[in-house]
């Protein structure tokens, strides 16, 4: 299909619409009607034919404005994108895996043309063809890391793998729930997922780790991970957390379902070939309330999930304050009915809501 | 009394040993403030080790300290009026360390953090360097928001130094900088700052 783009934005009058076609695609992180952490990883070998999951870096109505997006978050801040010195060959790593596979995956849109190591790159929704010599900075506007990545959806933290660890010493971070990757560059997997609550007793990290030492070349893996937003905002860091956290404060039974999104990140992991390094892109999706609510086992399943998650983890998350109003407005939407096991919406087999 | 217990904490911030004398091929020793009781300690515990010692040594308020370090006999002792006065210098000392040289650094967290950063990026190997912490148990931050480094913070919430915001003490710490993370607490109520509270009490 010919994706049609939005013109929409993510910051001031937030004019960011998720299309009928976007919401029944939207990755629900919810197999069941509770959430507690686990490492819930597996293999990123597409999907259904339309799910988010189906291409290797998957491209939607919002990717010309969300790459408009992050160009003024690089322009406000270029510490939002870093590499330590030793990640430049990490850097064409992914620049090589990202343009292979979306010329691969989406041919109407990329082309890539490889003579040696003259190589042309065409990325049409952007309006962009340029011809470089491949391992040649010089003849790339910006490193290959931030060139490919100011042309991709999602975040991407790039680890260096070394001392059976994951050090996390280069990425791109404008989508980000919460974290900031001038303070985490150089730190290992530990270090930086310190600040999380109850995950490190349930030792999920020490599991988690393990998986990821372990992933192949040609063998990527997946999860999904989700938090609470006020507004489609996409920068959610903590670097401008004082000038968009009063924006919490303006939720209204009345706004409450345009304004609260729920945003999931779908988090892959792939082994680089020349570098050995690991890239784990995560790709921010955010619906409003409203929309999620049209599917009727979402709206019963995130009710029941808000309702009965943890004190710390809603904290950690950020939506503490505005549970009790959340939950007012979704409880309109649970009807008490069981729901169907997985994540897929399942519009044809679940019962309407019972008002 | 200089030596403080941490209370367990997070999973990034460093650990704090109590320095021993090693074999080494040289031994290089920066301290600051009370520090200076840890390397007295050691020089009383290994005495031949002084002959050997490079120190650099920065009194902040325990200036009374110094002609201790020097009656212990030194090979070299540097005393320098701040950190970032002296941190030239410790560059360039490192630079003549050789292969089995051993570093300890003794005294408050934003001296060890940073005096640590020069001496891995100097190619020291962890293994090589030894950690004591002594005396103040303020915290070197970072403000996440202007990036700036407020030292010696002692309550949490804080002003930051530099941008004015009022910040709090997240338990984050990185090594690369030295420094804690200070993130604003009064952005979803703009002007409700809890009263300051000193650290660890």
């Amino acid at each position: 299909m010919t994706i049609q783009f939005n013109d929409e934005t993510f910051r001031d009058d937030f004019t960011f619409r998720n299309s009928e076609w976007a919401i029944k695609r939207f990755p629900f992180p919810f197999h069941e009607d509770s959430y507690m952490y686990s490492v819930n990883m597996e293999q990123h070998r597409g999907g259904p034919a339309g799910s988010v999951f189906e291409k290797r870096f998957d491209v939607d109505e919002h990717y010309i404005s969300e790459m408009r997006d992050r160009a003024l978050v690089l322009a406000d801040d270029p510490l939002r994108c870093q590499s330590l010195p030793h990640m430049t060959l990490a850097g064409w790593d992914l620049l090589e895996l990202i343009m292979v596979s979306k010329s691969e995956d989406y041919p109407d849109l990329f082309e890539l043309h490889r003579n040696g190591n003259q190589w042309r790159w065409i990325n049409k929704p952007l309006g962009i063809d340029d011809s470089f010599t491949f391992m040649d900075e010089a003849s790339l506007p910006y490193g290959p890391m931030e060139y490919i990545t100011r042309q991709a959806q999602g975040d991407y933290a790039v680890l260096d793998q070394r001392e059976n660890n994951l050090w996390m010493d280069a990425g791109m971070v404008t989508t980000q729930a919460d974290w900031s990757l001038d303070f985490d560059i150089g730190m290992n997997f530990f270090e930086w997922h310190a600040p999380v609550p109850l995950a490190h007793e349930m030792g999920v990290f020490k599991r988690a780790l393990k998986f990821l030492l372990n992933i192949q070349q040609g063998s990527p893996a997946r999860r999904l991970n989700w938090t609470m937003t006020v507004n489609p905002l996409l920068d959610t860091s903590p670097e401008n957390y004082h000038k968009w956290g009063a924006q919490k404060t303006t939720l209204t039974p009345e706004n409450i379902g345009r304004k609260q999104h729920l945003r999931v990140e779908l988090q892959t992991f792939y082994r680089l070939p020349r570098s050995n390094a690991l890239v784990f892109p995560i790709r921010c999706y955010l619906i409003a309330l409203e929309d999620l609510v049209t599917v009727p086992k979402w709206g019963r399943r995130l009710h029941r999930v808000i309702r009965d998650l943890p004190e710390e983890l809603a904290t950690y998350k950020g939506f503490i304050r505005n549970r009790p109003m959340i939950l007012d407005y979704l409880a309109q939407y649970d009807d008490g009915k069981p729901t169907s096991p997985g994540i897929w919406p399942d519009l044809d087999t679940e019962p309407p809501l019972e008002r | 009394m200089s030596k403080f217990d941490f209370p367990p904490s997070i999973t990034s911030r460093p650990v704090y040993g109590t320095l021993e004398a090693r074999k080494g091929t040289q031994h290089l020793m920066i301290a600051d403030g009370a520090g200076a009781e840890a390397l007295l300690d050691l020089a009383n515990a290994a005495p031949e080790l002084m002959a050997q010692a490079h120190v650099i040594f920065i009194p902040r308020d325990a200036g009374a300290l110094e002609e201790k370090l020097r009656a212990a006999g030194p090979s070299i002792l540097h005393v320098g009026p701040s950190y970032p006065a002296t941190v030239q210098r410790i560059r360039r000392v490192l630079q003549d360390t050789v292969m089995g040289a051993q570093v300890y650094l003794a005294g408050t967290e934003g001296l060890i953090g940073q005096a640590m950063n020069e001496a891995l990026q100097a190619g020291i190997p962890l293994a090589a360097i030894q950690t004591e912490h002594r005396g103040s148990v303020a915290r070197r931050m970072q403000c996440v928001h202007c990036k700036g480094i407020t030292e010696d913070v002692m309550t949490d919430p804080f002003v930051c130094s530099h941008c004015g915001l009022n910040l709090f003490v997240r338990d984050h710490y990185s090594r690369r900088l030295a420094a804690f993370q200070g993130v604003c607490i009064d952005a979803e109520d703009p002007g409700e700052v809890p009263e300051p509270v000193e650290l660890y009490k």
